[in-house]
Formats: C-alpha cells, sequence, structure tokens
C-alpha cells in the first residue's frame, strides 16, 4: 500500500444483469490531487464512485481510501470523505440548516463544531439567509450548493464530488468550481467526475477517460493534448457556402465538419493544406474571411478516445 | 479532521438517534399521520364495539392494543421506500453509519410515537372511570410491546425491496389487520376456540393485549411472565431478521 496515494483501486468489477457497468479498472488518486473522472453516459462513472463511496459493492477487485479497504473499513472510509453524489438529496421536508445539523450528527461532528461549521458553509456558499426555509423550495442551483455544504460539514480529507456542477446556472458553476479549488489547494483530494470537459481542463491535475466501463486513458489535460497530435485542425470561413463534401476530397483532410459559418478541418499537417485552400478560394472565386490552426481541445481528445474504445 | 469514536457501537448508537430525530422532523410531525394514528385504531374498535353489552373496562386493553399496534407500525414501513423514492437513501448509506444504524434509527421513532399516543386511550379509560390495577406493568408491556411493533414494522419493509411506499402500506395492511382480528382484542382469548386460541399464539399483539388485561382487569390468560418472555422474544426476532434482510437488499433499493 502506497501512503502517497489517497485512493487506489485494483480492478474493481461491477455488473448490472448482462452489462458489465465497470471492467476490471485500476488507478490510483495521489493525497491533495485534483483528479477528473470523464467518460460518456452509461460509462461507468457513477458506478465507480458508488463502489468507492459504499453505496454499492463491487464484485471484484479491491479499492481503498487513505489506505482503509472499501469493503473491510468501510466506515472508516466513509468518515473521512465527503460526498455530492450525482442522484441523491438533501431532505427537502427538513430546512437547509437541519440537513447540515443531521449530516453533522451522521458524521459524529460534536455539536458546537456542528453549528460554526452550518454557519461559516451556508455564509460561504451565499444560503445562510435562506438556512431556515424548507430545501422543497430550493432551486437545483441552491439544492447543488447545499448538498456541497453537506459534503463539507466533516471537513473531508477526500471529496468526491459526481457532477457537481450539472444543471445549474453559471454563475453557481463558478462558485463551485471556486470552492473546489480553495478546497483543494487547502489539502483536500478532490475526485471529480464530470462530463464537462471545459470544467476538467480547467480543475483538475489529471484526468482519467473511463468508456464502457473500462480506462480508456489516464493522463495529465495538457498532455493528454500533446499526445493526439492526429487531431490538429484547421478552422476556415468563406464568403460563400462550400460543400463539406468538396473539402473533404482535399488531400491531406481526413475529415471535414461544418461549425456554424465555420469549417473545422482535421489534418496531419496545417501548412500542407494551407496553398491547397488557397488555391481553391482563387479557382471558385471565394474570399477567405478566417483562416486559423487549432490544437486540439479536451473534447477533441475525448472523443477519439472514445471512438477507439 | 474528525475521527471516528474507538467505541464504535456507542457512536453508532448515538448517530441512530439523529436518524430518530429526522424521521420525526419529517414523518412523525405531520399532523394528519398523528390524527390518522388516532383515528385508526378507534374508528375500528367503535365499530366492533358499539351495541354489544360490554363492561368499559374490557373495552381499554383492546382499544390500548390497537393504538399501539397501529401507530408503531403506521410510517416504519414505508419509511425506507420513501427515501429511496425521494433519493436520500444513497445519502444514508454513504455516510459512516450502519445498516443496523439507520434500521435503529427508524425503530426508535417508531418506538416514541407508538409511546407517545399510546397514552391516549389510557387517558380515554381513566377518564371515564376505568382503573388501573397494576400501572408499573402496564407502563413496562407497552415500552416492551411498542418497541417489539416498532421492530415488526421494520420487518414489514425488508422485502420486496421496493422504493414504492404504497406497495409496502399495501402488503403491511394485508398483515397487520389479520394480526388484530386473532390477537384477542375484540374476543378475548379464554373465549376463543382451541384453533383461534393457537392461531392467536402467534401473534406478538396477543401477548400485549394479554398484559394490558391483567394490568386493567386484573386477569390474563397468559402468566405474566410468558407475556414479557415471548414479547421479547419476538421483539429480537424480528429485529435481527429484518437488519439481516435490509443489508441484503437496501443496495437493490438505490
Amino acid at each position: 500500500m502506497n501512503t502517497e496515494n489517497a485512493v487506489e483501486v485494483s480492478n474493481l468489477t461491477k455488473h448490472f444483469g448482462e452489462v458489465v457497468a465497470v471492467d476490471h479498472i485500476s488507478f490510483q488518486v495521489k493525497k491533495g490531487e485534483l483528479f477528473g473522472f470523464l467518460g460518456p453516459n452509461a460509462a461507468g462513472k457513477t458506478t465507480t464512485v458508488r463502489m468507492l463511496t459504499g453505496v454499492i459493492k463491487p464484485e471484484e477487485g479491491t479499492a481503498s481510501i487513505l489506505n482503509y479497504d472499501i469493503l473491510r473499513e468501510g466506515l472508516k472510509t466513509r468518515q473521512l470523505t465527503g460526498i455530492v453524489p450525482e442522484m441523491a438529496n438533501a431532505y427537502v421536508d427538513l430546512s437547509a440548516w437541519d440537513n447540515l445539523m443531521l449530516t453533522g450528527e451522521l458524521y459524529g461532528v460534536p455539536k458546537k463544531r456542528r453549528r460554526e461549521r452550518a454557519s461559516k458553509l451556508l455564509k460561504e456558499f451565499g444560503l445562510y439567509e435562506r438556512r431556515n426555509h424548507l430545501v422543497r423550495g430550493f432551486s437545483r442551483g441552491m439544492k447543488q450548493k447545499l448538498l456541497l455544504c453537506m459534503a463539507l460539514m466533516n471537513e473531508p480529507q477526500i471529496l468526491f464530488l459526481d457532477e457537481p456542477t450539472s444543471g445549474v446556472d453559471v454563475g453557481s458553476q463558478r462558485l463551485i468550481r471556486d470552492m473546489i479549488r480553495e478546497l483543494n489547494k487547502s489539502g483536500a483530494t478532490v475526485f471529480l467526475t464530470t462530463h464537462n470537459m471545459e470544467e476538467a481542463n480547467a480543475l483538475c491535475d489529471r484526468i482519467a477517460i473511463i468508456n464502457h466501463g473500462k480506462i480508456a486513458t489516464i493522463d495529465s489535460p495538457e498532455r493528454l493534448r500533446m499526445r493526439s497530435s492526429g487531431l490538429q485542425s484547421i478552422e476556415v470561413s468563406f464568403d460563400k457556402v462550400v460543400s463539406v463534401d468538396e473539402l473533404s476530397k482535399i488531400h491531406g483532410i481526413r475529415e471535414a465538419r461544418k461549425m456554424g459559418d465555420k469549417m473545422r478541418l482535421y489534418v496531419d499537417e496545417p501548412s500542407a493544406v494551407f496553398d491547397k485552400l488557397i488555391d481553391i478560394a482563387r479557382s471558385k472565386r471565394l474570399k477567405i474571411i478566417s483562416l486559423n490552426t487549432l490544437v486540439p481541445t479536451l473534447e477533441d481528445v475525448f472523443l477519439e478516445l472514445v471512438k477507439e474504445s | 479532521m474528525l475521527l471516528m469514536d474507538n467505541n464504535l457501537y456507542r457512536e453508532q448508537f448515538k448517530r441512530s438517534f439523529a436518524i430518530l430525530k429526522k424521521n420525526v422532523r419529517i414523518y412523525y410531525s405531520k399532523g394528519p399521520v398523528i390524527i390518522f394514528g388516532l383515528l385508526v385504531p378507534f374508528f375500528l374498535f367503535l365499530s366492533f364495539y358499539i351495541g354489544r353489552n360490554m363492561p368499559v373496562e374490557a373495552l381499554i386493553p383492546g382499544l390500548l392494543g390497537m393504538t399501539a399496534f397501529f401507530t408503531a407500525t403506521s410510517v416504519g414501513p414505508a419509511i425506507v421506500p420513501w427515501e429511496a423514492r425521494a433519493k436520500t437513501l444513497e445519502r444514508l448509506v454513504s455516510s459512516p453509519v450502519s445498516i443496523w444504524t439507520i434500521f435503529l434509527g427508524d425503530v426508535f421513532s417508531s418506538f416514541l410515537f407508538g409511546v407517545i399516543v399510546s397514552v391516549s386511550p389510557i387517558i380515554v379509560g381513566l377518564s371515564i372511570g376505568v382503573g388501573i390495577a397494576n400501572p408499573l406493568i402496564l407502563g413496562l408491556g407497552i415500552i416492551l410491546a411498542t418497541f417489539c411493533f416498532a421492530s415488526f414494522s421494520i420487518l414489514l419493509s425488508a422485502y420486496p425491496p421496493t422504493d414504492n411506499p404504497a406497495s409496502v402500506m399495501m402488503l403491511s395492511s394485508m398483515i397487520k389487520f389479520p394480526l388484530v382480528f386473532i390477537s384477542g382484542i375484540f374476543i378475548p382469548i379464554e373465549e376463543l376456540p382451541v384453533w383461534g386460541k393457537t392461531i392467536s399464539s402467534i401473534s406478538p399483539l396477543t401477548y400485549f393485549t394479554d398484559l394490558a388485561r391483567h394490568s386493567i382487569q386484573g386477569h390474563s390468560y397468559y402468566p405474566m411472565t410468558l407475556d414479557f418472555a415471548v414479547l421479547a422474544a419476538f421483539t429480537i426476532i424480528f429485529l435481527v431478521v429484518a437488519i439481516k434482510i435490509h443489508e441484503r437488499t437496501i443496495r437493490k433499493r438505490i
């Protein structure tokens, strides 16, 4: 067991009937790391988080959190973690304050500390004025912020966030992301499940991409982009409509996609394609409005990896 | 960092009181739940007794038995499916609490509700001049029986592992109502035929009604110690079996 790791997963497997939800996955998350777990819908992200947080039991494999085995020492691992589950809810018939008090009691937080933590968190997330209101009347964004407050009541060493910004407004998204950064800066390990590439790129130290229950790759966002040099592209726009088929025929262009009023051309060598685009513009009396080379985005890398796997 | 208390069981026991408080706030403190808990046994009882020439002392033990039974089992069976449907069960399961902690909390809340509401038929009895021959036995009987019925309430929701409260309530009504009719509430056990006595002996409510008759009317069918012993045995069996089944099935609800 490596004491440098906050999470160690080995061959973790889970089936739902005939379907393999998580297929012998292995990975490690270092202490203090902000680790992203990316994948398309039904890739196995939430199942993995649910296994790690003790909600469901794996059929095969082992996992430990801060060196405690998730099966044999589940109470200890859960005591050290904070969770924002994707599907779970706060109690809508309780006030925000009562939800936090309940969470504090379930984690064994002493009464005085419970009250201090709840006040501090509610103020930080802008919910203090609504602390005595029933959660039933909260917006999605407010509920999500409350879930984050609940996850932080026990001052966790590791935080599992399953789609924490999903369905919330832009302002709340920014607040939640800023809080995640702050928490990570203060030493907490964060395991972030998301399908938002921009979020993963902006927050995570490393990213694992999971698809069909298998880990496709694990690396830093920057290195993932560098690895995918084959995903370089040119974005070009003309003053008149040019068909995708016509551009696809140009030697050196692997794929052409229409993106609004522009064309995205995936190429191996951008400079080799520039001349050909200019030739086409001249021969067809087209004016080039804009021409840019683009490095692959994390989304491009993600789609490529998902397609491969 | 807030490390777990060395005394795991004491700490878990404490946390089951957090579940109790949550249940009281969400499920038991609602007006309709309290009124329903009082009215169902009261009207069921009235519908049977009106027009019959029975002494009032004979009414109160049955009414008390039904009230304790119905109130202690009224909400308990529906809590888990409700929470599964409201997506709060996942939150509880992912907290540092054992499955038995969660269900002990549910039992405590059903118990508390049952004990508090059971006082009402005693008040009714006292106000119409019914004397209580042995208040200590009655008090201990109410405590043990209500805990037994509260444990029974979590057994009622143990299987099938559904997230539909209506299904569980229907199933529990199918079990609870026949039990009321075989437990010596409407007809004292000594007046039942042999087969009736045999059937009534499998119901925990029989032993509480018998204890209540002993405390109020001064006579009972079974020895008092047997009533207590059987109620205690039922409590342990219900609690252990219910928690074992829930441990196996709870994750199927999430």
